[in-house]
């Protein structure tokens, strides 16, 4: 059983990556990386509606009718971000502001949708949830990896303070433009795609 | 009849939605493999946003606006002013889930050929984030009736740009040798990142 609870949390993290191998919810995890305060709210808030909407899923999976199930999981999955984009904006503005609408995205954030569908619907309340955890996890791993890169290298700081001293402050680091950029996320992801690709061969695509 | 232009215009290249925003980015990677079906999806993106975005800007100002119930219900004083703003997500997800199902009813009645052909990106269609966005942006946008109308259908027609062009370069690159670790989805991510690249330049152009 340990090892299961185990599997079933960290499993998530790099052997079934949802981004790197299941390729979902890649919209947030580019747009909110440009600092790590950014992307460690936005692990927090997927991972917690993630694992809640796995068990509440998981609690009604027996009364929920397969034709209506998509709706269902659409109306929990939006009360619990209604939920995290109402906390977030009364104990930290400025951060709501600037994740803007990408909160809202959760919603559609396929890994929710995606959990939802092929775990919670089928197994266990408790397994469900560390699913959900797990999976939020792995998803906050890409993107504090993506975000620890862009912002060191671009703006010289991270979690704002300043590790490399940019050369506006008489520093000697110029801020690296490209990374700056949201695109840049794009490459950093293509990257780690490789890393993990490259130590679990298995994950490698056929022709 | 500029100003309309100029939003159709910005909607498409300047503040694209795959490319700009990052959009919709789970169905842009997952389906670009191919250009008829990337165009099959494009079709089905331009319809449903250029539908969502205006019904929701409508339910929107007359519903959920702070004090646009107010009228209604013969309220006067500011302190009791109506602010339903906070449902927002709950309706729109509602909105886009039931529209896309309507839709999907009137084109196989109407429409069997257009319906044979979108198959089944329709529903997919409902937890592409692309719409949601759209409609997020509207409001964060502000704006009217006909704006919405034209945002609407400029970004849909944006992002099947995108994705066709991806679908295009996905094509032809089946006969280059990439690395093992980056075959499939990591090369993907690193094209995709270029067109982002590429479409950056366009945010020079001033409207």
């Amino acid at each position: 059983m340990a090892t299961d609870t185990k599997k079933v949390l960290f499993g998530p993290v790099v052997d079934n990556n949802p981004i790197a191998l299941q390729v979902l919810g890649v919209c947030s995890a580019l747009a909110v990386t440009s600092s790590l305060a950014n992307a460690l709210v936005m692990t927090l808030a997927v991972m917690l509606v993630t694992g809640f909407s796995n068990l509440f899923i998981s609690l009604i999976r027996n009364q929920i009718p397969s034709s209506v199930r998509i709706i269902v999981q659409m109306v929990i999955i939006a009360s619990l971000v209604i939920l995290v984009d109402q906390v977030l904006k009364a104990f930290s503005y400025q951060l709501s502001k600037e994740l803007s609408v990408f909160i809202g995205l959760i919603i559609t954030n396929c890994i929710v949708m995606g959990r939802a569908e092929a775990f919670a619907m089928k197994e266990k309340p408790g397994v469900s949830f560390l699913d959900g955890i797990g999976n939020g996890l792995g998803y906050g791993a890409v993107l504090m990896v993506v975000a620890f890169f862009r912002e060191l290298f671009g703006f010289g700081t991270l979690f704002g303070f300043e590790v490399f001293t940019l050369v506006q402050n008489d520093g000697w680091y110029q801020g690296n433009g490209l990374l700056v950029l949201p695109f840049s996320s794009f490459f950093i992801i293509g990257l780690i795609i490789w890393a993990i690709r490259q130590f679990r061969p298995e994950q490698v695509e056929k022709d | 009849m500029e100003h309309y232009l100029s939003i159709f215009v910005k909607a498409i290249f300047i503040e694209n939605m795959a490319l700009t925003f990052f959009l919709g980015m789970c169905t842009f990677l997952a389906v670009s493999k191919k250009v008829s079906t990337a165009i099959g999806l494009g079709v089905a993106v331009v319809v449903v946003l250029g539908i969502a975005v205006p019904v929701n800007q409508i339910i929107y100002q007359a519903i959920l606006a702070p004090g646009a119930l107010d009228s209604v219900m013969g309220i006067t004083e500011a302190k009791d002013s109506i602010d339903l703003s906070f449902l927002s997500f709950i309706t729109f997800i509602g909105v886009i889930a039931a529209l896309v199902q309507i839709l999907e009813m009137v084109l196989d009645k109407y429409f069997p050929a257009l319906y044979q052909a979108l198959g089944v990106f329709l529903p997919l269609i409902t937890v592409n984030c692309a719409i949601f966005g759209g409609v997020s942006f509207m409001v964060a946008k502000n704006l009217t009736l006909g704006e919405s109308v034209v945002y609407g259908i400029g970004s849909g027609v944006g992002w099947m740009l995108a994705i066709v062009l991806m679908a295009g370069i996905r094509e032809k690159m089946k006969y280059s040798d990439v690395p093992d670790g980056l075959k499939g989805l990591g090369i993907t991510f690193i094209s995709a990142g270029l067109m982002a690249f590429g479409f950056l330049s366009f945010g020079g152009i001033s409207l």
